[in-house]
């Protein structure tokens, strides 16, 4: 028995003609909304690494020198937050998954990505192989702001944005899944924004 | 302690305090927890929750220890379902009075 | 925490608007009745629910700006351009409407007249109130508490605002207020002018050695370099408590 409000109404209600917003989403425009569920790490980057594991122990490891040099590629996408903002175009650039996973053992089947500050989420291999993620350093032609996860995150443009991990740090190959920070709290285990899928159960 | 954050950090400028999640977690715990105390699972120091820090804009809120910032509580409302990841290894909670009774303060 | 052993349960509450008027260029005063009203202790809060007609609910946390004397219930909301609720409480609500409550909530960042006459040792330290723009809000209702009640306990407010015209419930604010002003001052301005930093403290407000209680509510940065500076000039961690306010990923 709520009381309602006249004239309330849910805001933000931009919406897109041509097909490229997901059920449930609303277009933030020029907006770039952060959202952050502990205080934002600050590594140097002459302390940073990037390192690739699987259950035996450390397989690569690169410095930020070591990182910056590898193959780049240049990526402009479409990225779909679970609460509910959309954001077309971005551009960033770095480093594909296709690179730092190239030699991914046979048994692996899944990724946990794991960032400064203790947060990880979750990722089948098929997901982040094939052109479709990037450890990227970049965005919009800049250096990537540490409030959006620099100096590196994940870019995983075709699942929900929580995939694409802040501050990524460690990547580990692993033939069984294992949830992530969002994905042990009820949000869904793979979180494709086309079919909706926000929650468990989804 | 954490390191402060410069003034650049807008993730730093939208930490809140416990204080401003007890109006959500009071549709689970029916009275107001900010003077709960808790003890963190992680660095075992108490303090009441409402000088805890708080996320409030990631998809749940998440409460953070004060003096180590590990994860205390998570707490989010999805689908007409309540969900608590209540992480703290004690957490005592003043009990409300008898319903009919106001108190009086 | 003596006298808290039992509290009340939560529920909402059905307020009726009696006023919605501008406190200011960026902020409006609500006025609210709210029958079953339980009482409430200067410092504390409610959230606020609205309800849209296809049922989407957004809820919002607002510290009180009246002390528990007075009968109605006032908030000072600001208006965040863009935001979803803010806009709503200060452009479209009138008068009759009816909006619902949850409260009061906070027994942390609290100050009474009456726990200071129980505790006699507590009730002889100071208090001092540090604000930042809206976050005067819950130092309004302890400035007006502390008069109506004629309590005795030494208390001084330290506020800053943007400019004159955003300086928020001057009914209350009295001679243990300094106000500096932020963004320039006008003409024949005796209060402070700049940012509230270390030097600023120190003259305007309870040194270390009369062991205040002190309160610092604003947004997150605001808090933050006011405690710093706090804890430079010598105040103890314990002796000070922060409520910040600052909008969510998204605006309010």
């Amino acid at each position: 028995m709520s009381v309602l409000s006249r004239g309330f109404r849910r805001g933000r209600s931009q919406e897109r003609s041509d097909g490229r917003l997901p059920p449930g989403q609303y277009d933030a425009g020029d907006g770039f909304p952060v959202l952050s569920a502990g205080p934002t790490p600050s590594t140097p980057l002459d302390r940073w690494d990037l390192t690739v594991h699987d259950e035996t122990g450390e397989r690569h490891r690169w410095s930020w020198e070591e990182f910056r040099v590898l193959p780049r590629e240049a990526v402009s996408v479409d990225i779909h937050c679970v609460t509910t903002w959309s954001k077309f175009d971005t551009r960033w650039e770095g480093v594909s998954l296709d690179t730092l996973l190239q030699d991914a053992p046979t048994t692996a089947r899944f990724v946990l990505a794991g960032s400064d500050g203790g947060y990880t989420t979750n990722l089948p291999l098929d997901d982040v192989t094939g052109g479709r993620a990037w450890v990227v350093d970049t965005y919009d032609g800049r250096p990537l702001a540490p409030e959006h996860g620099g100096p590196a995150r994940l870019l995983v443009p075709h699942l929900y944005f929580w995939k694409s991990a802040k501050w990524v740090r460690r990547l580990t190959l692993l033939p069984h899944d294992r949830p992530g920070f969002w994905e042990t709290f009820g949000y869904h285990n793979h979180g494709d924004p086309w079919l909706e899928q926000r929650y468990s159960g989804d | 302690m954490t390191e402060p954050a410069g003034p650049s950090d807008t993730t730093a400028a939208r930490r809140l305090d416990g204080n401003a999640a007890a109006g959500a977690l009071a549709d689970l715990f029916a009275v107001d927890v900010t003077t709960a105390r808790s003890r963190c699972p992680s660095c075992g120091k108490t303090s009441m929750l409402g000088a805890h820090h708080l996320y409030a804009d990631a998809p749940a809120l998440v409460l953070r220890c004060p003096h180590c910032t590990d994860v205390v509580l998570r707490y989010a409302t999805q689908q007409g379902r309540i969900l608590l990841d209540l992480r703290a290894r004690l957490l005592t909670i003043p009990a409300p009075a008898p319903a009919n009774e106001s108190n009086g303060a | 925490m003596a006298g808290t052993a039992l509290q009340r349960r939560l529920t909402w509450l059905t307020a009726q608007v009696r006023d919605n008027r501008s406190e200011s260029p960026s902020v409006h005063r609500l006025v609210l009745d709210v029958p079953g009203w339980p009482g409430h202790r200067a410092g504390q809060h409610v959230v606020v629910r609205l309800t849209a007609e296809d049922g989407y609910t957004a809820q919002r946390s607002y510290s009180l700006a009246s002390p528990p004397e007075e009968p109605d219930l006032h908030l000072l909301v600001a208006r965040l351009d863009g935001g979803e609720v803010s806009p709503y409480l200060t452009d479209e609500l009138r008068a009759d409407d009816q909006v619902e409550l949850r409260g009061p909530i906070g027994g942390f960042f609290v100050w009474s007249a009456a726990a200071d006459r129980r505790d006699a040792q507590e009730g002889r330290r100071p208090v001092q109130l540090v604000a930042g723009g809206s976050g005067v809000a819950p130092f309004a209702a302890m400035l007006d508490h502390h008069r109506r009640t004629g309590s005795p306990t030494r208390l001084r407010l330290l506020y800053s605002a943007s400019t004159q015209e955003e300086i928020l419930a001057r009914d209350v604010l009295g001679p243990e207020t300094t106000v500096t002003l932020t963004r320039g001052v006008p003409a024949g301005w005796s209060g402070e002018a700049g940012r509230i930093d270390a030097d600023m403290l120190r003259r305007r407000t309870f040194p270390p050695d009369e062991d205040p209680r002190i309160f610092v509510c604003g947004a997150t940065m605001f808090a933050e370099a006011v405690s710093s500076s706090l804890l430079d000039l010598g105040h103890s961690p314990s002796s000070i408590r922060i409520e910040r306010y600052g909008s969510s990923g998204e605006p309010s």
